[in-house]
């Protein structure tokens, strides 16, 4: 049974929750309003949150001085190819776990968790060399292996979580109706799995247009994501804070839209399990 | 065909052995019920026959080839699960469509089978539907339709009928016997419910702890149990069981009497009334006797005995008779 809140205790956790998500966003919101001052007034002091000069000038100087498109467009191929080959390795790495676990599976799952609490930076020098020696240093399919290679704990774990759900019998059901391994995985448990996998994409999207550090340290040029992108911003003149901004603010808009969009599976997808 | 051999097929899991090795042949066209109680192994003995378990070592041979270590798909036998395991995703038509197309049947051929699957199971008008839209007796059935629909050497059935309420279960019931006419195909039928092993089997296997304690025709088991856990577990309400002097007297360490074989009104023992279940065709009594201990009476049509009342009974039928090892004399 749902528990009866009062309208004084409605009220209180609804201003709690709005002012908890107002801090949460409100650097989002000051980087988006900082964008459309001047570079003058993006640095007063004291800072002001509204100004009367607002302007566009920003946005149309960072679209003329770089080349956007080609940022945004390593960053769908980087993230979306990434989350992609991901998916392909995780289904059936996590079918295995979730249907014929060894004793040992447990133990994997919790060593495959405990290398995202690894920091980044050391095992920087040696993925750098190696990326080297193969030519992969900025290219987008060097990118694409390392962010899923960073990323594939946690599409694992999220698939894994999404499969247990999955009662075994129907699988077994599958067996018996003639279903090979792969007619088992290709028509019953990814079509079954289909909101979990589609929740696991989103997330692994997500995280994958939003990782800096690999992005930044693997590219120069050619392969330079929308991260990289928002990096030059920083560069040789100075912190312009107002471009910096506009930069930004470009960089993010398009994984927020499809956040938006998305925001129901997303929620959905993460309490899967939780709340039946 | 559908015969099917089993020679010492034993199953362990790490250091348990669940069945410790059993020999049974399933005629072909058979029904066989494996009954027992909770645990006793009988899901397992199937799931082996199925081919979703492994054995540990013995034999299955199908229709006279060893199907030991063939896939489930390999063996030509179909199966419906106690959860009815259907595809949610799919339809009705694309569920029992569903091992058609894994066999690579061409359309046409899939649409006629499926088609006259439906009506068979007067499915017809369902086929476009989803499992969620149904209610249990109608997925029980879209389950028995994906089993049909592949012509299987054997039909197993893993308790069926658990998940359906009362009044379906004895519908259904009916339904598969009728099947089976029509069929003419094996089944084999786990069930822990005697009562279904009792009227669907052509031969009952009763299991327990992993061993069969009994083979035989469902009276056969009534009339001629083997031992105790035999005459215990067939019949409803079960067999009294009664030690001691009374036992003595019919020269057995144990003697056991059905509840329908004891009259109440005139006869040598005399109790008091603890319980009394009066359903119109029958009334059950719970009488504890002097001297011997609780006895369960099942008498035909109404009693007028209650709580409390002195009655007499007397046995009026056969009397079961096993020795110090529970074995029947």
């Amino acid at each position: 049974m749902a528990r009866a809140l009062s309208p004084r205790r409605k009220l209180i956790s609804t201003l709690a929750a709005w002012t908890v998500a107002l801090i949460i966003f409100f650097p989002v919101l000051w980087m988006i309003l900082t964008s459309f001052k001047t570079e003058p007034s993006a640095v007063a002091m004291p800072p002001q949150l509204f100004t009367a000069d607002w302007t566009l000038e920003n946005y149309a100087e960072v679209w003329a001085r770089s080349d956007y498109p080609r940022f945004f467009w390593n960053s769908v191929v980087i993230s979306v190819g990434s989350t992609l080959l991901g998916l392909v390795i995780a289904i059936p790495a996590a079918w295995a776990m979730a249907f014929v676990p060894g004793k040992k599976t447990k133990d994997l799952l919790m060593w495959m968790l405990s290398t995202k609490m690894m920091p980044a930076v050391a095992v920087m020098i040696p993925l750098y060399l190696l990326f080297q020696r193969l030519g992969l240093i900025d290219t987008k399919f060097g990118l694409v292996i390392a962010l899923m290679l960073m990323n594939l704990p946690i599409i694992i774990w999220m698939l894994y979580t999404y499969f247990k759900e999955i009662p075994g019998e129907i699988l077994e059901a599958s067996r018996m109706d003639g279903a090979t391994l792969w007619g088992e995985i290709i028509y019953v448990l990814t079509p079954m799995a289909l909101p979990g996998i589609a929740s696991t994409m989103l997330l692994n999207i997500i995280l994958a247009w939003n990782e800096a550090f690999w992005t930044i340290v693997l590219t120069t040029t050619k392969a330079a994501p929308l991260s990289a992108f928002i990096a030059s911003f920083s560069a040789p003149q100075g912190l312009f804070y107002a471009k910096l901004s506009a930069a930004s603010a470009m960089a993010i808009l398009p994984i927020l839209i499809l956040g938006w969009f998305s925001q129901k599976q997303l929620v959905r997808g993460l309490t899967f399990g939780a709340v039946k | 065909m559908g015969k099917i051999q089993l020679t010492k097929v034993r199953k362990s899991f790490g250091e348990v052995d669940v069945i410790p090795g059993i020999d049974l042949t399933i005629e072909d066209g058979e029904f066989v019920v494996f009954v027992g109680p909770s645990g006793c192994g009988k899901s397992t003995l199937l799931r082996l026959i199925a081919g979703l378990e492994d054995t540990t070592s013995g034999v299955i041979d199908i229709d006279g080839k060893d199907a030991t270590n063939l896939p489930p798909a390999k063996r030509g036998l179909a199966m419906v699960f106690q959860s009815y395991a259907l595809y949610p995703h799919m339809t009705v038509r694309k569920n029992i469509a569903f091992p058609l197309k894994m066999a690579g049947m061409d359309q046409a051929e899939q649409e006629k089978r499926v088609e006259r699957a439906a009506k068979v199971l007067n499915l017809s008008n369902y086929l476009d539907r989803r499992p969620g839209q149904l209610s249990g007796g109608q997925r029980q059935r879209v389950a028995i339709g994906r089993a049909i629909v592949r012509e299987p050497a054997a039909f197993l059935f893993d308790e069926p009928l658990s998940n359906l309420d009362a009044a379906l279960r004895v519908g259904m019931r009916q339904e598969i016997s009728e099947l089976h006419q029509s069929l003419k195909t094996t089944m084999i039928y786990v069930t822990h419910d005697q009562v279904e092993a009792m009227t669907m089997a052509d031969k009952i296997v009763v299991l327990n702890a992993g061993r069969i304690e009994q083979v035989g025709a469902p009276l056969e088991l009534y009339n001629h149990p083997k031992n105790l856990f035999v005459a215990g577990f067939i019949g409803s309400p079960k067999m009294n069981f009664i030690e001691g002097a009374e036992a003595a007297k019919h020269s057995a360490h144990t003697i056991g009497i059905r509840p329908e074989h004891i009259t109440v009104g005139d006869g040598p023992w005399e109790g008091v009334v603890g319980l009394s279940e009066h359903l119109g065709s029958d009334s059950f009594l719970k009488v504890a006797v002097d001297g011997i201990g609780t006895l369960t009476v099942r008498a035909p049509g109404e009693i007028h005995a209650h709580h409390g009342d002195r009655v007499r009974l007397a046995p009026a039928g056969k009397v079961h008779r096993f020795d110090a090892n529970g074995l029947a004399i």
